[in-house]
C-alpha cells in the first residue's frame, strides 16, 4: 500500500511539474564559481590558476617576512612548523614533498582541490577537517611558500 | 437561458455586495490558475526581489524573498536580538543608547530604501523607532544597523523615515505634539497654547550615509501620521498627513474625528535651506543620542548631542502650507511622476488626489481659505486634481505601478483597489485576508516602480494558519498585478507585525553583499590577529581574554587565575576568512548572553563570575565535524587567592593520578 502511494506520488509529481515558467527564467542565476577548475597537464602541480612558479636562490627576504606574518594570522591556528600534525599537517618538509604550484593551488583554490585532487583528498581523509578558504591572493600564497622554504632550511 | 442569466446577475450582485459590505469570510480565499508555479523558487534558485518588511513591535526589520515569501534574515535595529548578540555584546550595546539611557526594545513601522534620482540605489535602508523617537540606518552590503540617531522635541516618531529623491534628507515627523523648550511642565488641558509638533529633516551624507539633524520645523500642535517626498517636478517639497487638527488631548477616537477635513501639510524644504543659508533659525538646547558603528573596529559608540536648529514657519514664511483633506488622513503618497499626491482619509468615502501644479498655482495666487495657527490654508478645490469616488471603506495607503495605476489598501472593507490615476476610475479590486494595513509594490514609492506584484500586510490572520494559542502569526499576501486582474498567489507568515515594506530587485543588492570581514582590516582594540596574539591580560579587577576561534578550537582554551570579584571580557576574534563560517561563544553562568562572531570579526562577551570553580565555555554555532570538541575551561579562584594568571591551548600538564 505504501508503495502504491509512493508510486502515485511520483506520477503526480511528474505529471504536474510546471513547465519552466517565464518567471523562473528571469530570476538571477547562481553566481559563477570564482574558483579556477582548469585541469593542469601535470597532476603533481594540483588544480588552479598557478601553473609555473620560479623559485630564486637565495630566498627573497621580503617574501619570507610577509609570509611569516600571514602564517601567524591565518595559518598557525592549524599548522605547526614542525612535522607534528594538529588540526592540519605540520609544515616541516612540505616544500620537499610537494611542488610549489601544488602548495599555492591548495592555498588559493582549496575547495576545488579538496573536491578533485587525489593528494588533497588523502589529506582530508587523514585530518577529517576541510582546510578553510582563508581568502588569500596568489601573491599571498607565494609569500607563504617562500616562508615554507625557509622553514625547510633553504637559505 | 433566462434563468442562467438571472442567477449570473444574482451572483455578480452578491459579489458586489460582499466587496462593499463585508469582510471576506473563511480561510478559503480563491486561488485560481497556476499560482503555485508563480511563487515556486526551485531549490538552489533565487528569488527575484528582496522584501524589507518592518517588524512593528519587535523593533526589527525582516528580509523575505519575493515571490517565494521565504524569510532570510531578521535585522535587529531597535531591539536586542538573541540570535546574533545585537544589543548584548559590548560592541553593540551603544547602538541602543538614548537620552533616556539604554532602551532594549522599540517599535519599528516603516522601512525606506535609499534612492538616487528617485530610483532605488541599493545602498541603505532606514527604519523608524516609533516610541522613543529615532531613525536607524542599515547598510545593505552587510545587512547591519550601523547608525541610529534620536529625535529631540518629538513625541513618537511615526511620520518617518521617508526620504527625498536623492536621499538628501530622511524626515521624522512627530506623531504626538508635546510641550517643548522651557515650558514642559504644563497642564495637559493647555494643549492649544503649549503643545507643538516638530518635523525633523535629517541630512544624509551622500558618501558615507552618516546622519545628522539638518533642521527641525516647529509646527502647530497636531498629529503627524505619514509622509512622502516630492519627486521630479515636485522635488524640493515634502508632504505630510496631519490628523487631530481639532487639537484634542483626550479620547481622540471621538474628539479628533469631529472635523470634515484635516490637512495635508506641504513643506518647501528648499525654502527652509534658503533661510538657513541666510543664518535664520534658532539653535535650541536639546539632548539626543547619536550612535555609530565603526566597521573597522566592529564597535558602536554614542555621542550625546546638545542642540538642534529650529525654524518657526509662522515667522519664516513660505516654508509650509496646509491643504484640507477629508477625514483623518493616514497615507500621503506621491505618484511616480511627482505630480499627484494621494491622500487617504481613514474615515473618508473617497480618495482625493491633489495636483502639485495646481497647488503651486494656488500658492502663487494666494488662493487661501484662511489660516490655521498662523499657517496659510490652501483652498481644497484649488489644489485638487480629482476624487476617486466610492473606492471602498477605510483607505489607508497607496502604492503605484509603472503603468499609471495606483493600488490603495482598505482596512475596513479588507481589500486592495486598483485605480487609474489619470481617469480616477476603479479598475479592479481583490479581497485580503484580513484587514490589510500597508501594501507594497516593488519600487512603488520610486520614480520607476518595478511593478509585477503587490504585497498586502494584514492586521488579522485568524483562521489562515494552524492556530498557535492566543498569539497567532502575522501575515502577508502576494498578488500578481501583471495582468488586468489582480491575482492572489500566496499567503506567507511574517515575524512581528508588518507595517510598511519595500521590495527591491535582487540584482541591485546581491552582487554587493559582504561575505567576510577582512582580518587584515580588523582594528578592534582587542583583536587577536592570529593565535600568536591570543593572550589574557589583567587590568586591576578586569581580565581581558584575547581569544581566537577557528575550526575547531578556541585559543586559549584553558584559563586560570581569574578571581571572584573580577569582571572578565572575552574578546573573541573569528580567524576564518571563508563565507558562512561564523563561530559562537558562550560561558556557563554568563548573565548577559552569548555572542556570534562573523569571519574576521571581533565581538566581546562580558562575564562576571559569581562562584568559585571551573566554568566551561564552548562554540555555539555548529562549525565543523569537530564542533562539539570546540570548548574550554575557565578556572575561578577565591578573591585574594594567589593562583597565577595562566592560559594555554594544547598544553598537557601531568598533575599525577587521574582516572585510569
Amino acid at each position: 500500500m505504501k508503495k502504491l502511494i509512493a508510486v502515485a506520488g511520483i506520477i503526480f509529481l511528474f505529471s504536474c511539474a510546471p513547465d519552466k515558467s517565464k518567471n523562473a527564467e528571469e530570476f538571477p542565476s547562481q553566481p559563477a564559481k570564482s574558483a579556477v577548475e582548469e585541469v593542469i597537464s601535470d597532476p603533481t602541480k594540483g588544480l588552479g590558476a598557478v601553473k609555473n612558479v620560479t623559485l630564486k636562490i637565495p630566498l627573497e627576504k621580503d617574501r619570507v617576512d610577509r609570509g611569516l606574518a600571514i602564517y601567524e594570522m591565518k595559518c598557525s591556528a592549524c599548522h605547526k612548523l614542525t612535522d607534528q600534525r594538529v588540526v592540519g599537517p605540520g609544515w616541516k618538509d612540505v616544500t620537499k614533498k610537494r611542488k610549489p604550484e601544488w602548495i599555492m593551488n591548495m592555498i588559493t583554490n582549496v575547495d576545488v582541490m579538496l573536491e578533485k585532487d587525489p593528494e588533497a583528498q588523502k589529506l582530508l581523509e587523514l585530518c577529517l577537517m576541510r582546510m578553510p578558504n582563508q581568502n588569500m591572493s596568489i601573491g599571498d600564497a607565494r609569500d607563504v611558500l617562500e616562508f615554507m622554504r625557509q622553514n625547510d632550511g633553504e637559505k | 437561458m433566462k434563468r442562467l442569466l438571472k442567477s449570473g446577475l444574482l451572483l455578480i450582485g452578491t459579489a458586489a455586495i460582499c466587496f462593499y459590505g463585508c469582510k471576506p469570510k473563511g480561510p478559503q480565499g480563491a486561488v485560481i490558475g497556476d499560482a503555485a508555479s508563480k511563487v515556486y523558487v526551485a531549490p538552489g534558485k533565487y528569488d527575484e526581489f528582496y522584501n524589507f518588511v518592518s517588524g512593528g513591535f519587535n523593533g526589527q526589520m525582516a528580509v523575505y524573498g519575493i515571490p517565494s515569501g521565504r524569510l532570510f534574515r531578521i535585522i535587529p535595529v531597535f531591539s536586542q536580538f538573541p540570535e546574533n548578540g545585537y544589543g548584548y555584546s559590548e560592541e553593540s550595546k551603544a547602538m541602543l543608547m538614548t537620552s533616556h539611557g539604554y532602551v532594549p526594545w522599540d517599535d519599528l513601522h516603516h522601512p525606506a530604501l535609499s534612492t538616487t534620482n528617485g530610483e532605488h540605489d541599493g545602498r541603505w535602508a532606514f527604519g523608524n523607532a516609533n516610541n522613543t523617537p529615532r531613525v536607524g540606518r542599515i547598510n545593505l552590503k552587510t545587512f547591519r544597523t550601523e547608525e541610529i540617531i534620536e529625535l529631540p522635541n518629538s513625541g513618537g516618531n511615526h511620520s518617518s523615515p521617508f526620504i527625498t529623491e536623492n536621499t538628501e534628507y530622511v524626515v521624522a515627523g512627530t506623531r504626538f505634539s508635546v510641550p517643548m523648550g522651557d515650558k514642559t511642565d504644563v497642564p495637559i488641558s493647555t494643549y492649544k497654547q503649549n503643545f507643538k509638533g516638530t518635523v525633523s529633516f535629517i541630512k544624509v551624507d551622500p558618501q558615507t550615509g552618516r546622519m545628522n539633524i539638518g533642521f527641525q520645523l516647529k509646527t502647530p500642535g497636531v498629529n503627524f501620521d505619514l509622509s512622502r517626498a516630492g519627486k521630479g517636478p515636485s522635488h524640493g517639497w515634502f508632504f505630510f498627513s496631519c490628523y487631530n487638527t481639532e487639537q484634542a488631548y483626550t479620547l481622540l477616537e471621538q474628539n479628533a474625528t469631529q472635523k470634515d477635513k484635516d490637512f495635508i501639510m506641504a513643506v518647501n524644504w528648499k525654502k527652509a535651506e534658503e533661510y538657513i543659508a541666510q543664518g535664520k533659525g534658532e539653535k535650541v538646547k536639546s539632548k539626543y543620542a547619536h550612535n555609530v558603528l565603526d566597521e573597522k573596529t566592529h564597535t558602536a559608540t554614542t555621542e550625546m548631542m546638545t542642540e538642534v536648529l529650529q525654524l518657526d514657519p509662522t515667522v519664516l514664511k513660505d516654508i509650509i502650507y496646509f491643504i484640507p483633506c477629508p477625514k483623518s488622513p493616514h497615507g500621503c503618497d506621491t505618484d511616480p511622476t511627482g505630480e499627484y499626491i494621494v491622500a487617504s482619509g481613514k474615515l473618508a468615502a473617497l480618495i482625493p488626489v491633489f495636483s502639485f501644479t495646481k497647488m503651486q498655482a494656488a500658492i502663487a495666487a494666494k488662493d487661501f481659505e484662511g489660516e490655521f495657527a498662523g499657517i496659510p490654508v490652501i483652498k481644497y478645490e484649488s489644489a485638487l486634481y480629482g476624487e476617486v469616488k466610492k473606492p471602498g471603506l477605510g483607505p489607508l495607503h497607496t502604492e503605484f505601478d509603472n503603468n499609471g495605476n495606483a493600488y490603495t489598501s482598505f482596512f475596513v472593507s479588507s481589500e486592495i483597489v486598483k485605480w487609474n490615476i489619470k481617469s480616477l476610475q476603479v479598475l479592479d479590486r481583490v479581497p485580503t485576508y484580513y484587514s490589510i494595513g500597508h501594501l507594497c509594490v516593488p519600487g512603488g514609492p520610486t520614480r520607476k516602480p518595478h511593478g509585477k506584484y503587490v504585497i498586502a500586510y494584514n492586521k488579522i490572520t485568524k483562521d489562515r494558519y494552524l492556530p498557535t494559542g492566543p498569539e497567532l502569526t502575522q501575515s502577508a499576501q502576494l498578488y500578481d498585478i501583471s495582468g488586468d486582474k489582480m491575482q492572489l498567489l500566496l499567503d506567507f507568515p511574517t515575524t512581528g507585525e508588518p507595517h510598511y515594506a519595500e521590495a527591491i530587485p535582487a540584482s541591485l543588492l546581491m552582487p554587493n553583499s559582504t561575505k567576510i570581514y577582512k582580518i587584515e582590516d580588523n582594528n578592534h582594540p582587542y583583536v587577536a590577529k592570529g593565535e600568536k596574539e591570543a593572550k589574557v591580560e589583567r587590568k586591576g579587577k578586569e581580565v581581558h581574554v584575547y581569544m581566537t576561534a577557528i575550526r575547531s578550537h578556541l585559543t586559549p582554551d584553558n584559563i586560570e587565575g581569574i578571581k571572584l570579584g573580577d569582571v572578565v571580557y572575552f574578546h573573541v576574534t573569528n580567524l576564518e576568512q571563508d563565507w558562512d563560517v561564523p563561530h559562537g561563544f558562550a560561558i556557563k553562568g554568563a548573565a548577559n548572553a552569548e555572542i556570534l562572531i562573523m569571519p574576521g570579526e571581533t565581538q566581546t562577551l562580558k562575564w562576571v563570575p559569581d562562584e568559585v570553580g571551573v566554568s566551561p565555555f564552548y562554540c555555539t554555532d555548529f562549525c565543523s565535524a569537530l564542533h562539539q570538541e570546540m570548548q574550554g575551561y575557565a578556572r575561578v579562584s577565591p578573591a585574594g587567592s594567589n593562583v597565577p594568571l595562566k592560559f594555554s591551548t594544547g598544553v598537557i600538564e601531568d598533575n599525577g593520578a587521574g582516572s585510569k
